[in-house]
């Protein structure tokens, strides 16, 4: 039954260097190059304090005098700004490691939320079955017909309108992350709640539940497992919708501050600029911003291709 | 059927109650509709005594009742920063936002339907490769991001586009006003439906393109090839009639999709349309018109979401036992 006994000398890296993912992997160059653009990103963010030469949140290092200055390559760019300032003098290089890595917290934790919702509503809904399961995906239905971006254009707009804007900034990345993590479940809860009902049927579930293992251990030790696949495939697109969602939010005023500024926050905060000619401070950002984006985006193309047999690549 | 059409159309009106719910709670806790009124100079025995005159001492359902009540007449209260009714105000802004998604659809459609045609019947041919690489970059590139560079481009250093506004337009059937009439208007409406069409082009694109290659594959489809059919009559007669059904319903719940998405291209352009109102109606806290947007673009969705799913029962008869008893 298991691989270890037909395979005791193979370690678990082993394993996964022959498995047909890593097999494909290493076929796929965009799958390759993307990923290392994606670590490359995420590694830089997380050490963003050590690489940024300014701190982006501290107001007492901006002056004045060198707001607006373009980078380093253009004429009138300083050494000391790779990529220019923005209207504040502040260092964009700075601002931009800070800001992705806003965006990635906020995109990684929204789809967290979303995944625990789905996850948990699918399960119930496919494993119940009956008037539970109608309920919920009626529920899904609706929450779905709305679209994402309206419902959290609205409800933060509300929210900032009632608590106040100074407020609303302290939380704003916790609220953020709650709207697009509340608004978007019903992706996960429709897929797992599909996979639920096709893994339901099969006889190791009949074999647990003969073995009188209750239906909470049953959903979350024997079906979930089988079902993790398309939980995946989903879960990167996610990502790369709550990073967008949160830019589109930020652009429009109604998420993170200019004072703690997310990539969407920096674009909203160039655009004014745009006319003037100062083209980096929205350009830059946007780049960084579509870029990312981009990398999971083929990472989640390439992740189906390989886990869902049945849709061939044209 | 008809047992479908009411279930779907009482759906449809707890879905709009539990909306007005949510927009009443909004009202009741935004801003004080007294400070609007009379200001801050007015004792509090006075105060009071408006507040029992307006029935704001009374308890929520009460409230909610004669809310409810009123908004059936179509009266939603009156703007605070416009003086006008707030019901008023979001329809004259309407005009602007429909045409807006309407030039986008036009786009959409004019585009999707070839290149996903194409792509599905050359999978292989480079220019597939290329709309389908330019179509995963479109998916990553938010609206707002393009708006901005289509403004760079065209209206910063080409100069040959504006930048903002709707420009000339031209009053039709007593209050609508259209873009489509004037050379003016249609220089102001190409970037912002561009801008528009631009989130759900690769989309479309996609979506026509698996379910056409499906189509191919199926038996009919051969048995057509099979007749010695010519090929164009199999593409475009045989197979992308079938094709387009899925994308039908998919395009209907778009449009309110779309009107989310022409809040962030109003923004940009700062096109004179419901969305950008409502940005500026949040700014000024001018509750009324904010809970008419609410139920104003609820209502919206609501209905079109209604008409596709009943739509998508009629013409898909596999669907429609399923879901009719469901």
């Amino acid at each position: 039954m298991s691989n270890l006994s037909t395979n005791p000398e193979k370690t678990r890296m082993q394993k996964m260097w022959h498995s047909n993912i890593a097999y494909s992997f290493r076929r796929n160059p965009v799958a390759i190059v993307s990923l290392a653009v994606f670590l490359l990103i995420a590694l830089s963010t997380l050490f963003a304090p050590l690489l940024a030469p300014f701190d982006p949140y501290d107001m007492t290092q901006f002056n004045i005098l060198d707001s607006e200055l373009p980078p380093a390559w253009e004429q009138g760019g300083e050494a000391r700004f790779v990529f220019g300032t923005d209207a504040q003098g502040r260092d964009l290089w700075s601002a931009i490691l800070y800001g992705t890595r806003v965006s990635l917290i906020i995109g990684i934790c929204a789809v967290a939320v979303q995944a625990l919702l789905g996850i948990t509503i699918g399960l119930v809904a496919g494993y119940v079955g009956g008037r539970v399961d109608s309920l919920l995906m009626r529920l899904a239905d609706v929450q779905l017909s709305f679209s994402t971006l309206m419902v959290a254009i609205i409800f933060l707009a509300i929210s900032q309108a009632l608590f106040g804007s100074e407020t609303f900034n302290e939380y704003a990345l916790f609220i953020l992350v709650i709207v697009i993590g509340v608004a978007e479940w019903p992706q996960y809860a429709r897929t797992v709640r599909a996979t639920v009902l096709a893994e339901k049927r099969k006889e190791y579930v009949d074999a647990a539940r003969v073995l009188a293992f209750g239906p909470l251990r049953i959903m979350i030790k024997h079906i979930l497992p089988n079902s993790i696949s398309p939980i995946f495939v989903i879960s990167t697109v996610q990502v790369a919708n709550a990073i967008i969602s949160e830019a589109s939010l930020s652009f429009l005023g109604l998420g993170m501050p200019v004072s703690q500024p997310s990539l969407g926050s920096l674009i909203s905060s160039g655009f004014d600029y745009i006319f003037s000619g100062s083209w980096w401070i929205t350009t830059i950002p946007g780049i960084v911003l579509v870029v990312l984006v981009l990398v999971i985006n083929l990472l989640g193309d390439w992740l189906r291709d390989v886990l869902n047999p049945k849709l061939y690549k044209g | 059927m008809f047992a479908y059409l009411v279930k779907r159309v009482f759906q449809a009106a707890v879905v709009m109650f539990v909306i007005s719910l949510i927009s009443f709670s909004i009202q009741d806790n935004l801003g004080d509709p007294l400070r609007e009124l009379v200001g801050q100079s007015v004792s509090e025995e006075v105060r009071e005594q408006l507040r029992d005159e307006l029935g704001l001492n009374d308890s929520f359902l009460v409230q909610y009742g004669r809310f409810a009540k009123k908004a059936m007449r179509g009266d939603l209260g009156t703007s605070y920063f416009f003086k006008e009714p707030a019901l008023e105000v979001i329809l004259k802004k309407l005009p602007a936002t429909l045409e807006l998604v309407l030039g986008a659809t036009f786009i959409i459609i004019g585009l999707s339907v070839p290149l996903g045609v194409f792509t599905a019947i050359r999978p292989h041919s480079i220019f597939s490769r290329v709309i389908m690489g330019f179509s995963i970059i479109g998916i990553s590139v938010p609206v707002f991001l393009t708006a901005i560079l289509m403004i760079f481009v065209f209206s910063v250093e080409m100069r040959i586009l504006p930048s903002y506004g709707r420009g000339d337009v031209v009053h039709v059937f007593g209050y609508w006003s259209t873009n489509f009439l004037t050379w003016d208007g249609w220089k102001h409406i190409l970037l912002p439906s561009a801008a528009l069409a631009s989130i759900m082009l690769p989309l479309f694109i996609r979506l026509i393109r698996s379910e056409m290659m499906e189509t191919l594959q199926s038996e009919y489809v051969r048995f057509a090839w099979a007749k010695g059919l010519r090929p164009r009559r199999i593409w475009f007669v045989h197979a992308l009639k079938n094709t387009l059904l899925p994308v039908i319903t998919v395009g209907g719940v778009q449009i309110g999709t779309m009107v989310a998405y022409t809040i962030l291209t109003e923004t940009v352009f700062q096109w004179p349309g419901m969305g950008f109102m409502f940005l500026e109606a949040v700014n000024r806290v001018d509750t009324p018109l904010i809970v008419a947007y609410l139920i104003v673009v609820g209502f919206i969705f609501v209905v079109t979401n209604t008409i596709v799913d009943l739509i998508y029962g009629l013409v898909n008869p596999t669907v429609k036992l399923a879901r009719m008893g469901a």
